[in-house]
């Protein structure tokens, strides 16, 4: 069999690494670092969902082939974040169309329902 | 000699050596198993993309309703999904660790108890996800609009964010949660037949693919909640005066 065996020792490295990876997830989000909390915590994720991918998952020592589907599949991924946000990223700089699925500044029929209204029915 | 095993394989698989696992389209097990291990990846990409779309749903929304989601997500206790991750983590752990047991020839015992824990602590999951859920139903913010339920917001709204916008990330919470629960109530009932497998001996170093499969998938089940719980959970952690 050419079959990799992960020893038990990197099954615990990994898992110790990925409960201080959650942990600093929930320490950062504490703290309000303005527009670097989503950076940091996606940071965390992506170093986690590697380690799960590359040991839990055996993708390093996996063959070629997989490698590469699986760096095919993430990168198709990458196709469909990166060419739509650039779509709803850059409405605005025509300054004819709401960058947003709805006016961002909307508030004309959104007013609260009166809470009478919505435990009664109708 | 390549040539007389697969002659032999097509006349009915009654070559000396094949195991009574090796389908008769293969050469060996060793080939039957990165194939089946190269067809989950295939099928864990299309769940990536399935994912994904509802990913991008939540960051174009978040992107318009940043205020909104920040107070939406505030209700949600980090306590409960931080509690929920390290679950997951275990479970995950604990799956690998059956895994591992099969390709080194531990005892049915080992294997046994290992994918037990792995099922007990998926079920740990799900019963905290039905407490929070249940909370979201108590307090209205169930996006649903029934005669006798209808999502309601409590709590006072900032300036410029609306009731719609805070509904729009409970309707992203429940697709997404939802979904992930989904995939984790299929995976418990795809690791009971692999139990059974266990049981009856059936994995040994020489055959243990479908152990190894599903634990891919499950695998995968955790990933997806790797993403989930930041981006859900900890939006409001800083929000309106620091955690609760």
């Amino acid at each position: 069999m050419s079959e990799h065996i992960v020893s038990r020792k990197i099954y615990f490295v990994v898992f110790g690494a990925l409960m201080v990876g959650t942990v600093l997830t929930v320490a950062a989000a504490q703290f309000d670092f303005k527009q670097f909390n989503t950076l940091i915590a996606m940071t965390i994720a992506v170093t986690k969902a590697l380690l799960v991918i590359l040991f839990f998952m055996h993708v390093r020592y996996g063959s070629k082939l997989v490698m590469l589907v699986v760096a095919a599949g993430f990168f198709w991924l990458a196709i469909m974040l990166v060419l739509t946000l650039s779509d709803y990223r850059t409405r605005e700089w025509l300054g004819r169309v709401s960058p947003t699925p709805h006016a961002r500044t909307a508030t004309s029929g959104a007013t609260k329902r009166p809470a009478s209204e919505s435990t009664t029915g109708h | 000699m390549a040539q007389s095993h697969t002659i032999a394989a097509e006349h009915g698989g009654q070559h000396p050596a094949a195991h009574e696992a090796l389908a008769h389209h293969f050469d060996n097990l060793e080939q039957q198993r990165e194939a089946g291990n190269l067809g989950m990846w295939v099928f864990l990409i299309q769940e990536v993309m399935f994912f994904g779309g509802l990913f991008l749903v939540y960051v174009i929304y978040r992107s318009a309703y940043p205020e909104a989601f920040a107070a939406a997500s505030n209700h949600l206790d980090w306590r409960l999904g931080g509690f929920n991750t390290v679950v997951l983590i275990c479970s995950s752990l604990t799956m690998a660790l059956a895994v591992w047991a099969t390709q080194v020839g531990k005892s049915r015992g080992t294997q046994l108890l290992f994918m037990t824990l792995t099922m007990i602590l998926g079920m740990v999951f799900l019963g905290v996800k039905a407490v929070e859920y249940y909370d979201k139903y108590v307090h209205h913010l169930i996006p649903l609009n029934w005669a006798s339920y209808s999502f309601n917001w409590e709590q006072s709204l900032a300036p410029g964010v609306t009731e719609q916008n805070i509904q729009m990330f409970y309707w992203i919470y429940f697709a997404m949660t939802g979904l992930h629960a989904l995939h984790m109530i299929i995976g418990i009932g795809i690791l009971l037949p692999i139990m059974y497998q266990a049981w009856r001996g059936a994995y040994s170093p020489e055959y243990h693919a479908p152990v190894e499969i599903f634990g891919l998938y499950w695998h995968f089940v955790d990933i997806v909640w790797i993403f989930l719980f930041p981006l859900l959970y900890l939006l409001g952690a800083h929000y309106g005066g620091g955690a609760h």
